[in-house]
């Protein structure tokens, strides 16, 4: 490796960005920040900025994607040109293909899909700034859209990232830590459930490491799932106050 | 899509698995024989078909010359990249890769970047210039399921098989010789699939079997037991104990494995 590279975690345990191995960034959510869209929401995870739009249940398009025995769930994760260091091109690369794929069946676990025969509900995802851990942010966002739309969900879906960085297991990589750090590893939860929803992982891992890695991605969404819950309840307290 | 035939179908799986039997009398961890063959294009630089149960999977590596990425300079470029023929399947169509193809690509690519199978910097010619790239390119003849295992273990195959040109630089300038030397390797990784069905976890599913299943998730390991690559797909979840269980699985269906192929 780069010899240049600055050590990511020094001798007290302190990451690059100032944080001990378990902590969080800073999370800051809100929900119904769109006027057109059925249901909203927008992430601020660390220098992380996405919005997620929910539309439906409406008509399925294209019509044959439509099921007669169920809700059709479509995810879109999109990366704005501007959102990265070298401009990405808007057309949808391989990656994205991918990540919309993931986060669709991380947020089909959530949702009553039988109850809603030939219906479909498409959910957006645009990054507007991506400092690492991407998918799960977008995960958070888009699981808090849905349900600001006011589609029946079994619990919430949070997605929190953990990862091994140098020799420590730490959570919520961020972009420097992801390229140079040894594994990354996102999950998806349902807390209330206690389901994974998405699990993914590139690096190498002992199968301890990898195990911890996983406990230390599921106590990152439990706190982010609070903060979901919270976003939700405050746009209606702001719609109580209106009204009064 | 779904007739009546397939629904009773998708029932009697489901009730056997109950059980802890499957269709083609296997039990749920048992993984279906497979049977490699190398070597079979000859106009590729390297290439296997792999046999699993139904599933047929033709691999080709074309090695090629190319530009490094400008913040690795001086190693090879792989690139990986899936086609569902529509010969293998009536629900496969012409066009290009959908999402299914794309996860299935980047799954097989993510196994052998992770464990650095391939030593990339042998791949370099000229730092910053000149690489060697090579391309993987999986064809799905035969869709019987579990084709990310299949595909994974028909791209290792296949890179195992894999000539490189010789060549020299005389005067500034590359020039091919004759003959090849094998492409450098220093691991093998193998990868393993685990379905759930109705709360229960089985290993290789048949493309009927992946009808009903919820949920999958694929390991890809390397030969000290490590992890190097996971994936989790399909629209159902797992509770953080099926995903320890199905990981000590995968370690042990790899074991196992390497064994029976000598990797």
């Amino acid at each position: 490796m780069n010899e240049k590279t600055e050590k990511l975690i020094d001798k007290k345990g302190i990451r690059l960005d100032g944080r001990k191995a378990d902590e969080l960034r800073p999370v800051k959510l809100q929900v119904g920040v769109l006027s057109n869209a059925d249901g909203s929401a927008y992430i601020e995870h660390g220098k992380n900025k996405i919005l997620a739009a929910a539309f439906g249940p409406r008509e399925v398009h294209p019509k044959h994607l439509m099921q007669a025995d169920r809700m059709v769930l479509k995810v879109r994760y999109h990366m704005a040109p501007f959102s990265v260091q070298e401009r990405k091109s808007p057309a949808p690369s391989r990656r994205e293909v991918e990540l919309s794929k993931v986060i669709k069946e991380s947020i089909e676990p959530a949702l009553f899909l039988e109850l809603y025969p030939r219906t479909g509900v498409d959910v957006y995802v645009e990054v507007l700034q991506a400092d690492g851990g991407t998918r799960c942010a977008a995960i958070t966002a888009a699981a808090l859209a849905v349900a600001d739309a006011g589609v029946p969900m079994r619990d919430l879906v949070v997605g929190c990232a953990a990862g091994k960085v140098e020799d420590t297991v730490v959570l919520d990589l961020y972009d420097a830590e992801d390229k140079l750090g040894a594994a990354d590893v996102p999950v998806a939860y349902m807390p209330s459930l206690n389901a994974i929803t998405l699990l993914q992982m590139d690096g190498i891992l002992e199968p301890a490491e990898f195990e911890k890695a996983v406990n230390m991605a599921m106590e990152g969404c439990k706190k982010i799932y609070e903060l979901q819950k919270e976003a939700l309840k405050t746009k209606y307290m702001v719609v109580k106050e209106v009204e009064e | 899509m779904s007739s009546l035939v397939t629904k009773v179908r998708l029932r009697q799986i489901e009730q056997l698995i109950e059980k802890g039997k499957r269709l083609d009398d296997r039990g749920l961890l048992d993984t279906r024989e497979i049977k490699i063959e190398q070597g079979i294009i000859e106009k590729a630089e390297g290439s296997a078909r792999v046999f699993m149960g139904k599933t047929q999977i033709l691999v080709g590596v074309k090695v090629g010359l190319g530009e490094p990425f400008p913040d690795t300079p001086n190693e090879g470029v792989l690139t990986v990249n899936a086609e569902l023929v529509p010969v293998a399947s009536p629900s496969f169509e012409p066009g290009p890769p959908d999402e299914n193809s794309i996860e299935l690509a980047r799954v097989v690519d993510r196994g052998i970047r992770e464990s650095k199978c391939i030593d990339n910097e042998k791949l370099c010619i000229e730092p910053g210039k000149k690489v060697f790239v090579v391309f993987v390119d999986i064809y799905v003849l035969d869709h019987g399921g579990n084709l990310i295992d299949a595909s994974a273990i028909a791209a290792m195959a296949a890179l195992l098989n894999t000539k490189m040109p010789n060549y020299e630089i005389k005067d500034g300038e590359l020039k091919m010789k004759q003959g090849y030397t094998p492409l450098p390797l220093r691991s093998h990784p193998v990868t393993v699939t685990i379905g759930k069905i109705n709360n229960k976890l089985i290993t290789d599913p048949i493309a009927e079997e992946e009808q009903v299943m919820d949920s999958r998730i694929t390991f890809a390991t390397k030969e000290d037991g490590t992890i190097c690559a996971i994936q989790k797909g399909g629209s159902g979840y797992f509770t953080p104990q099926q995903i320890l269980e199905a990981s000590k699985i995968a370690l042990d269906k790899a074991a196992e494995l390497r064994k029976k192929l000598d990797w």
